[in-house]
């Protein structure tokens, strides 16, 4: 059959929609995004009714992932690493409800925080909530794993974690599809209708059951054909290898032939037995696996005795960032290669503001209404406003989580900086700003809210804004007075205006809320492209 | 026979064309193929680079190790050097000598051209006035990917007919003016090998 060149994520939603899924639940993260992107632009999907759109925020994503399993049928949840501590309650308490219809979660994470605020492993919350993990090494794997972990999660009524990195999310190669389109689940009720109901005495039961299943995820994992147990003649060193860790690995013997024995692992819980083989038959063993040193802690142990084991922790391996062929080179004792040194005279080139955004007005507007008072009480959040703290603007002093913005313009006003400003994107404001308004409007604190419209999400590439043309609305509704409610259009041409309403609004010892709005330069630009193309 | 290839520019260059196009060429002939792409911050007016690695037998990791890479294809001067690192000793640097300015400290140009020249495999073209010639200022890329096509190791005519397949929604005329900056690149190339 035809191979086809997906990206990691692509390889993804074509396995989710081949293996019959009902819809698809998600807000917009790198690297998550192209997931649920591939989904909506799917005829097929769009043919059989597979549920595709935007949620708010993980949290709504994921519990509506967890309905529609309740419903008795096959869903998926995507977010970005960050995007699953949003969504920890329904996500923890999932495993405890257990699922329905097949429920799989894909948190996909950054190593190297190519485009994030931190580098946490997602393995440790599908272990914190005692499910079963799946970690794929290549694109083919992660396809096939989607129809696996949905025949899992029915079998065994659990919801099952995907964890991906950047790497495996933003890489292609070739995939071969299965041949056949499973159908979806029709309509079907949980046969406890109490199964859902988490009251203390019925969750008590609830969790029991999974501590008994957990045995059976171990059998499970110890017969999976995604764990692997490849015999080499050198007992020296064993090496227990995860997910695309594997392939850096390989890369080091040009023959594919490894001479110690490797574990290769594509399912959690760790199957037990075979960690038990290498360590009985090998007188140490390297980990390699990235992300955090998970597996290495588990086999270390707290006190580490014993069963000598090397990796991120003894300094084998680094003990962040995201692996590569020559760190595993260097922890295999194999020789380091390295080009030519990278000229002195090279400097960085980061990201930028496009040329015309709006929000270099609004930054500009606020830096010289901010100028006559002391520095640093501008609060921001997560979107492409972010690189307002970047020269030359210099123009924020936080990021976060998305929505920490007003909640710690809030909590630095409540300590005595007035005023104290957070600036937060449409976006944004929508998936967590919302509830913190509410804090503020009850406390009555002093701060002033800029809410950047640009009317997409344009930090992850233009995905629909969920709140697009409601957020004034929204502010009313939560109580911000009418007064204090100022739209202004960031143009150089009203600097002057929005400068004065600026200063106005900083002076009302209370919640105002000011909503700088003018279209996304990029968006205009897809919008007036794809207009062309459709004449 | 095995490729290993960094494509390097700023976001928007179109890296990503590039390597499309390569991508299809060696699917066709039944090569093995991995590309691997860093999205999302990265593509606001940054640096963007993207391992593209092609080989007849199944290829392991999705990173090319450093002091491996067969070349780096870079559609900006500055860009071709920060990689460097990758390069084996027999490598080629391919680079379009167009400096894309939009940084505050960029070096100084015949600066970067002197560091370009110590490679000791090297191809600098200004891509986007051999485009215009071409016939099509937005080119650039193609062109880069024409004064590449000597050293990918496939036949030029396949890398024809990739270019008719991912355009071929474009029309026809958008194919031709493609296929000749493809040319004039690989020209060049030959001429100053």
């Amino acid at each position: 059959m035809q191979k086809l060149l997906l990206l990691g994520d692509e390889a993804i939603a074509q396995g989710a929609l081949d293996a019959g899924m009902s819809g698809i639940y998600a807000y917009p993260g790198t690297p998550s995004t192209e997931i649920t992107e591939f989904v909506q632009n799917s005829k097929f999907a769009a043919e059989n009714h597979i549920h595709s759109g935007w949620s708010v925020n993980e949290k709504t994503a994921m519990e509506s992932a967890l309905g529609m399993s309740y419903a008795g049928k096959r869903t998926m949840v995507c977010m970005k690493h960050v995007g699953l501590n949003v969504a920890a309650d329904p996500f923890i308490n999932s495993a405890i409800t257990g699922a329905n219809g097949g429920m799989m979660v894909v948190a996909a994470d950054d190593p190297s925080m190519h485009s994030s605020q931190n580098e946490q492993d997602s393995r440790f919350y599908g272990k914190f909530a005692l499910v079963p993990i799946l970690e794929p090494v290549d694109q083919q794997e992660a396809y096939d794993m989607v129809h696996y972990g949905f025949d899992f999660s029915e079998k065994y009524k659990v919801p099952v974690l995907m964890r991906i990195t950047t790497r495996m999310a933003h890489s292609r190669s070739g995939v071969v599809r299965r041949p056949e389109i499973r159908k979806q689940n029709e309509l079907r009720m949980p046969s406890d209708l109490r199964q859902f109901v988490l009251l203390p005495n019925i969750a008590r039961k609830r969790y029991k059951n999974l501590l008994r299943e957990h045995a059976s995820f171990i059998t499970e994992s110890e017969a999976s054909p995604f764990n692997k147990y490849i015999d080499g003649p050198d007992k020296s060193m064993g090496i227990i290898v995860c997910g695309i860790a594997y392939n850096y690995l390989l890369e080091n013997f040009a023959d594919r032939n490894v001479p110690c024995p490797v574990l290769k692992i594509g399912q959690y819980p760790l199957p037990r037995k075979l960690v038990e083989k290498m360590a009985d038959e090998c007188d140490e063993i390297l980990v390699i696996e990235d992300g955090y040193p998970i597996v290495e802690e588990l086999l270390k142990g707290y006190l580490g005795r014993g069963l000598k084991v090397k990796g991120r922790l003894d300094g084998t391996l680094p003990r962040d960032g995201e692996l590569n062929p020559n760190l595993v080179a260097v922890a295999l004792g194999k020789p380091d290669t390295f080009g030519l040194p990278v000229p002195d005279l090279v400097v960085g080139r980061p990201p930028s503001l496009c040329s015309g955004c709006p929000h270099i007005d609004s930054y500009y507007a606020l830096s010289e209404t901010l100028s006559v008072l002391s520095h640093g009480r501008v609060f921001s959040d997560i979107g492409c406003y972010t690189l307002g703290a970047l020269k030359p603007y210099e123009a924020i002093n936080s990021c976060v989580d998305m929505g920490a913005s007003i909640t710690m313009a809030k909590g630095a006003a409540d300590a005595g900086l007035v005023p104290a400003v957070a600036v937060i994107g449409d976006s944004t404001f929508t998936h967590s700003g919302m509830t913190g308004l509410l804090d503020a409007i009850n406390d009555k604190s002093p701060i002033t809210i800029m809410i950047l419209d640009n009317g997409t999400t344009a930090m992850t590439g233009g995905q629909d804004s969920p709140g697009f043309g409601k957020i004034e609305d929204i502010c009313r509704g939560l109580g911000v007075e009418e007064a204090h409610i100022r739209i202004l259009k960031p143009l150089k041409k009203n600097h002057e205006e929005n400068v004065a309403i600026m200063k106005e609004e900083l002076a009302y010892a209370g919640v105002s809320v000011i909503i700088p709005r003018r279209e996304c330069i990029v968006a205009i630009d897809k919008r007036v492209r794809e207009k062309l193309r459709n004449k | 026979m095995k490729k290993d290839i960094i494509l390097a520019g700023v976001g928007g260059q179109g890296i990503i064309s590039i390597a499309s196009i390569i991508g299809y060429a060696a699917l066709e002939q039944g090569m093995f193929l991995k590309q691997s792409e860093v999205h999302g911050m990265s593509q606001r007016g940054g640096d963007v680079m993207s391992n593209l690695r092609i080989s007849h037998n199944p290829i392991a990791s999705d990173l090319i190790p450093f002091g491996q890479a067969d070349m780096i294809i870079s559609i900006e001067p500055l860009e071709s050097l920060r990689y460097l690192p990758y390069l084996s000793g027999e490598g080629w640097v391919i680079t379009n000598t167009r400096p894309f300015n939009n940084i505050p400290n960029y070096p100084a140009i015949d600066e970067i051209m002197r560091e370009i020249a110590k490679v000791p495999h090297h191809i600098a073209l200004d891509a986007d006035a051999t485009a215009k010639v071409a016939g099509s200022a937005k080119a650039t890329n193609i062109v880069m990917l024409g004064a590449a096509s000597p050293f990918l190791g496939m036949a030029y005519e396949k890398i024809e007919d990739a270019i008719r397949f991912i355009f071929r929604k474009k029309g026809d005329k958008i194919i031709e003016l493609n296929l000749s900056a493809l040319r004039a690149g690989c020209d060049f190339a030959n001429q100053n090998m």
